[in-house]
């Protein structure tokens, strides 16, 4: 089974978002990154798949330089080998833009595979985009927000996570599956994994490689401004005896959320 | 024209699409675009008066017989049909679970962008124009298309359904052109829990709980609540959740779900950043929790400082009185 996986750097979700002063993006400057939650369940996933069935598992991140730290991580977790795809450019919240660069990359030098895991969404961009549209340029079948994955010989089968309930979804390799949270519990890296990813060279490759036009790779949708959310008006804090303030909670249930 | 994708779930259309539709009417108006609905499968008669009641000019009925329950790459190829005979100059759907699995495989196919669980919308000048949060909304992302059709999903609850029938309404059943290793994936099957529950994303009311509900057992005071209040469902902290107190379905965040119900009720739920990622677009927020400088406080509408093993019994008696 050869597995790939694909996990992208994001800031770490306690992180204290700035906007940058003309309004076009976020301040990337001294935040702290780590790999994506979701991706973890997927390259965790890859592992257990391999472990029981044998195989290779490679990790792929589109990126920065900086992006090797994450890459090194799935290594020590256990990955077989790791792919730096290097973007420099700042995000840009486009899906497509990240899937293209992924589907040139796979076909014009890793056509060979079983199985492509993602995260079901990346922190930050909060897109859920570029599974789906990996799959749609590469034909292949896809299952999103996956919580449980059987494969066996070329097929597969997944629960899907909708609204209420599960959707039991069957499918033939390869194919695109994202993962939730719920998937699997990841392993921690083991110290000696650590020690030998450090020593790890990460093969790179740039995306003037890949060939691919300014018009192929240009965001679709273009971003106009980035600011900070609209912030709520403090409410009324209640510290008293307990059956006044619920009388108050209820008059507020009726009067203004008017939910009774 | 403004297309939205009606998506019908056990033979009923969802609330969702309806948001979606009384959206694409408000910001068609202004520059005189129709509105048209298509869903997959046939019309039945109160979906058809939902929509015209939504103000649809137009329903288009995709039909094939590979299309009997929903796959990603056999609806995408689809809906990707009508999109190319008709050249909406827009496609709206909910960002439901059906939505986000289809709109970025659809947008892939029509090579447009995509502009993912948006919280506003305009039409400004005939170009869309689309506001989404981003780092679990810590900050509002405004974008537009700079391809056709513009394509976004709409998070569900944000967007008022209005009623505003219009003067026709046309149906159109249309033929899709499908073979078999087009449709790449295959429901086979729908697993529910015991209960039939509302989703938390599609509730009114939130009613959730955090490490401060102490265990398991106590989510049933959730619970009671709940059924004394219509349209709600259970929430949790990933605190709750991890502790094993209650399932991952139920988790409000950044790694659990994002609600916007009318009213959200945190109990014993201190708001970690995380935790207020999921559900600070919210319209009403209610905290109880013993400690009086709790983060939550900070975002809430109307606090109360108490142990939530008081404040419930109490509350659920002056529900009671309130509703009799
Ligand atoms: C990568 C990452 C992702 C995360 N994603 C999420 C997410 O999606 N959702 C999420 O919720 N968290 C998430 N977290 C975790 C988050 O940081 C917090 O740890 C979590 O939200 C805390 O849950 P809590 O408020 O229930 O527990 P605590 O922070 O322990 O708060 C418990 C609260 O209960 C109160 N309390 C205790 N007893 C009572 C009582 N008898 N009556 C009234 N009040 C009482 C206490 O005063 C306290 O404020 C994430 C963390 C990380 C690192
Ligand atoms: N830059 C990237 N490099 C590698 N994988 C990515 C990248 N961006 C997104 N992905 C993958 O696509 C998933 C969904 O991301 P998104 O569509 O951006 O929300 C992520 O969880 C990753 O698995």
């Amino acid at each position: 089974m050869n597995i790939f996986v694909f996990v992208k750097r994001v800031p770490d979700t306690e992180s204290k978002i700035r906007i940058n002063p003309t309004s076009t993006n976020i301040v990337f400057d001294g935040l702290n990154y780590i790999l994506n939650p979701y991706d973890e369940y997927a390259v965790e996933e890859a592992l257990r798949i391999k472990e029981s069935q044998g195989g290779q598992v490679t990790v792929f991140s589109v990126g920065p330089d900086e992006a090797q730290a994450i890459l090194k991580k799935c290594l020590a977790m256990g990955a077989d080998e790791a792919v730096l795809i290097k973007d420099e450019s700042e995000e840009l919240y486009d899906g497509w833009r990240t899937a293209r660069i992924i589907v040139a990359a796979l076909q014009q030098h890793y056509p060979d595979f079983d199985l492509l895991l993602f995260g079901k969404q990346a922190v930050g961009d909060d897109n859920s985009q570029v599974p789906a549209m990996v799959a749609e340029m590469l034909g292949l079948p896809q299952v999103n927000v996956v919580t449980k994955l059987e494969i066996q010989g070329s097929q597969g089968v997944a629960y899907r996570e909708i609204e209420g309930a599960h959707e039991k979804v069957v499918f033939s390799l390869p194919a695109v599956i994202s993962a939730q949270k719920g998937l699997n519990e990841p392993r921690y890296e083991t110290l000696r994994g650590i020690m030998a990813a450090k020593r790890r060279q990460i093969p790179v490759l740039p995306l003037e490689q890949l060939g691919l036009t300014e018009e192929e790779i240009k965001p679709k949708v273009a971003v106009v401004k980035v600011e900070a959310p609209p912030p709520r008006k403090a409410g009324q804090v209640i510290d008293e005896e307990i059956t006044e303030a619920v009388k108050k909670l209820v008059a507020f249930l009726h009067e203004e959320a008017k939910v009774i | 024209m403004i297309l939205v994708f009606g998506e019908i779930r056990d033979g009923q259309l969802k609330k969702a699409s309806l948001e979606a539709l009384s959206t694409a009417r408000r910001v068609g108006e202004t520059s005189g675009l129709k509105v048209g609905a298509v869903i997959v499968g046939s019309l039945t008669e109160e979906t058809k008066e939902s929509f015209q009641r939504c103000g649809a000019d137009i329903i288009y009925c995709l039909s094939h017989p590979l299309l009997g329950s929903y796959s990603s790459s056999g609806y995408s190829n689809a809906l990707a049909q009508l999109v190319t005979e008709e050249n909406p100059e827009a496609l709206l759907l909910a960002a439901t679970a059906m939505g986000r699995d289809l709109a970025p495989r659809l947008a892939a196919r029509l090579r447009v962008g995509l502009a993912s669980d948006c919280v506003r919308l305009e039409l400004k000048e005939g170009v869309f124009e689309a506001v989404r949060p981003i780092f679990a909304g810590k900050a509002f992302l405004t974008v537009q298309a700079s391809s056709s059709p513009f394509l976004a999903t709409l998070r569900p609850n944000v967007f008022p359904v209005v009623e505003k029938a219009s003067s026709s309404l046309e149906v159109e059943e249309r033929k899709v052109d499908l073979d078999e290793d087009m449709v790449k994936e295959r429901v086979e099957e729908i697993i529910r829990g015991e209960q039939e529950e509302l989703d938390i994303t599609e509730a009114e009311i939130v009613i959730s709980g955090g490490r401060g509900m102490k265990g398991a057992e106590n989510f049933q005071l959730l619970r009671e609540l709940s059924a004394l209040l219509p349209q709600s469902a259970i929430g949790a902290s990933r605190s709750a959740v991890d502790a094993g107190w209650i399932d991952h379905q139920h988790q409000v965040g950044q790694t659990g779900k994002t609600v916007s119900p009318t009213l959200y009720m945190a109990f014993g739920i201190s708001g970690a950043i995380q935790h207020l990622a999921g559900m600070s677009s919210s319209k009403y927020i209610v905290a109880v929790n013993k400690d009086p400088e709790a983060p939550i406080f900070k975002v809430a509408d109307f606090g109360v400082v108490g142990d939530l093993f008081e404040v419930i019994p109490h509350l659920k008696e002056e529900l009671k009185k309130f509703k009799s």
